[in-house]
């Protein structure tokens, strides 16, 4: 079944083409295009899944660019994380394209949505099974057009067009950075192999002042894709795209790529403390940052974008403190609980045709399915013991702790604390209390779109027993075997670890309850004491402000001087060449007019011209 | 005989030189264009003889080409005056700003 893993991401570029081509003949009939073609992918991803437990990696490779005796080539590998990667990806586009299906009901363009979905999850599934770097890079950059596509899919709105052309420029410039780093990699390797640069690194051919560069410029295509802190602007915004398109694409699949690829190339970092030290600060910065945005958010799908931000600086914390097995883990379990979350969310959009919270309320009753979906996923974010988020955010602590990163450990915990405040706020005020805007004709949404949540709320919950302290380590075993680069399967931690994290979300969670839903604490209690907070808060930090100023303004100023410089420099030039030799055609026209006594004067201008220089070089005209 | 330098008469050659080609490109009427034409053809005869005389090796080459231009000269004129002429009856004027058919 192995061999056969590069059929997996052809099934969703048919689906492309075939929508492409005759997409608009189809209509709605589009959705069962996608849907069957994913569902083999699913399949096909299951069963390399199950066989890559028992069997060894799958790697092929043919030349595909023979330049002198280098040669560049592809194909694709089936390793432990691609396989995990594989079935996370096609299993989450797959109730995605299910879901869809509702969601998107009587849109103009639904084929071309579908259209967009089967490219974007053919390069997604692309990226994973990449065996070299080049491949990766161009998957990644795939990658982004389709999220580009996807965010800019209601481009008739302003600000979705922003949003689209801000994702697109935001993970640019992380973009750049990979992309000097795999150079420089491959300057340094000779190969952009994934094996071969460890290799290489193992065997010490690499200085140590150039891993840790590599690995930082690597890590900067990471924060770009993954939004990071200060790159993750983008994301929040990215929300303008439909909610499907929020829970495939920037919760659950492509975010998580800046992460995939720092696992993918953890033997790198490995090698460098100064990269794994950036990474896990990046990381937790980001998780603390994000969380305590996402406070005081009013629109649902921003208070989940910024909580994803929070959860993948999670997971670059855990790779960061040498915990590969956390962060894949918590990759895995997040995309779970964060797509659900997303269709959950969706499903309450679809049903109040509002995103901000403040007008919502009341929820639980109406909609009864919805409704303890959500809550299933928010306990699982919030790491309530027994879900699967639980299990995985502990192994993070863990990893951050054993790591050596106390202070980081702090701000982790901090921020498990924020992530449980938040989304039981969002819970209790979007599902509790009275309603509060105007709710006409709340519906259920249809089974379609209850299914696919069904799924992930159930690997919600039971997602995180692969791989617990209780019932033994299946999947960090399995992650890590036969490669002790990649660390323990599982990492001894101390036990107060697990009762502090618990306690911590708790103590979030009945906060959130206490303010919003017995009430019995007033709302602005803390930002009463000190509204400036709740502004800076409100406001972002003002990164978007910041970046405004300073990064936007300058480009603007640059830009202009450049233009001016073309309008003036290269144009002027370019037209003072034009204007000579059309001064020259002019006069030679005007020359032959017929009169002899001209042409006369011409020619003996010229022989006087000849004798002149004739006089002055000596004759030796060089 | 041998007080007048070569000099001179190269001056000389020159100044009637110039003198035609001035002439030749700035006079409207046609017969002064020709007359003036002359006078370079001459210019050059002086410059032929004086150096057949005083030359790096005289020899009396340079007298019998002046008599040869001479003679081609006196050929020229006729037929250019002909032309002259053929064109007066034409177009009823010697004016040479008008005698622009051999642009078409």
């Amino acid at each position: 079944m192995m061999e056969n893993a590069w059929l997996i991401p052809l099934f969703p570029l048919l689906s492309f083409l075939i929508l492409l081509l005759i997409g608009k003949r189809l209509r709605e009939a589009s959705a069962y295009v996608g849907i069957l073609l994913t569902l083999a992918s699913l399949v096909f991803s299951i069963l390399v899944l199950f066989e890559r437990f028992t069997e060894p990696t799958y790697i092929t490779k043919f030349d595909w660019l023979t330049i002198g005796d280098l040669h560049l080539t592809a194909g694709f590998e089936v390793n432990q994380l691609n396989a995990l990667m594989l079935f996370i990806v096609s299993l989450v586009s797959f109730l995605v394209h299910t879901y869809s299906k509702g969601y998107m009901h009587g849109d103009e363009r639904f084929p071309v949505f579908y259209a967009y979905l089967g490219l974007f999850t053919f390069a997604m599934l692309g990226l994973v099974i990449s065996p070299n770097l080049l491949q990766t890079y161009i998957f990644w950059e795939l990658v982004g057009v389709g999220s580009f596509l996807l965010i800019g899919f209601y481009f008739y709105k302003e600000e979705a067009k922003a949003a689209a052309k801000k994702a697109f420029i935001m993970t640019r410039i992380g973009d750049v950075g990979l992309f000097i780093g795999m150079i420089l990699i491959f300057w340094q390797t000779k190969s952009f192999e994934y094996s071969e640069i460890f290799r290489a690194v193992e065997a010490g051919a690499v200085s140590q002042t150039m891993i840790t560069l590599t690995a930082i410029l690597i890590f900067i295509g990471a924060v770009g894709k993954s939004g990071q802190f200060p790159l993750h602007t983008w994301l929040p915004d990215a929300m303008e795209g439909p909610t499907p398109v929020s829970a495939l694409i920037h919760a659950a699949t492509m975010v998580a790529a800046g992460v995939y690829l720092v696992a993918a190339l953890f033997p790198l970092f490995q090698a460098s403390q100064t990269a794994l030290l950036t990474v896990a600060t990046i990381g937790a910065f980001t998780a603390i940052f994000a969380a305590s945005i996402g406070l005081v958010q009013t629109d649902i799908k921003r208070v989940l974008a910024y909580s994803t931000v929070s959860q993948l600086g999670y997971m670059m914390l855990a790779l960061g403190s040498a915990g590969y097995v956390a962060g894949v883990f918590h990759l895995m379990t997040h995309a779970f609980f964060k797509a659900l979350l997303f269709l959950a969310a969706g499903s309450v959009i679809h049903a109040v045709h509002t995103q901000n919270i403040e007008e919502m309320g009341g929820l639980w009753k109406k909609l009864k399915f919805t409704g303890p979906l959500f809550l299933i996923g928010t306990l699982a974010i919030s790491g309530v013991p027994g879900l699967s988020g639980f299990f995985s955010k502990d192994e993070i602590l863990v990893a951050a702790w054993e790591g050596g990163h106390p202070v980081l450990f702090l701000l982790a915990l901090i921020a498990a604390f924020f992530t449980a405040f938040y989304m039981f706020r969002l819970f209790f005020l979007v599902f509790t209390g009275e309603a509060r805007g105007e709710q006409k004709h709340v519906h259920e949404s249809p089974s379609l779109m209850t299914l696919p949540m069904l799924v992930l709320g159930v690997l919600a919950i039971i997602g995180g027993y692969v791989n617990t302290p209780w019932f033994g380590s299946f999947l960090g075993d399995w992650l890590v075997d036969g490669n002790e680069a990649l660390g323990h399967g599982h990492i001894e931690g101390p036990a107060w670890i697990m009762i502090a994290a618990t306690v911590v979300s708790l103590l979030g969670i009945y906060l959130a309850w206490l303010i919003y839903g017995k009430r019995s604490v007033a709302r602005d209690w803390l930002s009463g004491a000190g509204g400036t907070l709740h502004t800076i808060l409100l406001n972002k930090y003002y990164v978007d402000e910041f970046y405004q100023l300073i990064v936007v303004n300058f480009v603007k100023g640059f830009s202009y001087f450049l233009r001016f410089i073309d309008v003036f420099l290269v144009e002027g030039i370019v037209k003072g060449v034009a204007g000579f030799v059309q001064g020259l055609g002019i006069t030679g026209s005007k020359m032959q007019n017929g009169q002899v006594q001209t042409y006369g004067a011409v020619a003996f201008i010229g022989l006087a011209v000849l004798a002149v220089i004739f006089a002055l070089t000596g004759g030796y005209l060089k | 005989m041998s007080s007048v330098p070569a000099s001179a008469f190269l001056a000389l050659a020159l100044i009637l030189f110039c003198i035609g080609l001035y002439g030749a490109l700035t006079k409207r009427n046609t017969v002064i264009v020709l007359i003036s034409i002359e006078l370079m053809l001459n210019a050059v005869n002086i410059n032929l003889v004086t150096f057949s005389k005083y030359g790096m090796a005289p020899s009396i080459t340079g007298q019998v080409f002046a008599l040869f231009a001479m003679a081609v000269a006196a050929a020229e004129a006729a037929v250019g005056l002909a032309i002259l002429m053929s064109l007066y009856r034409n177009k009823k004027t010697v004016n040479i700003d008008e005698m622009d058919q051999m642009k078409h």
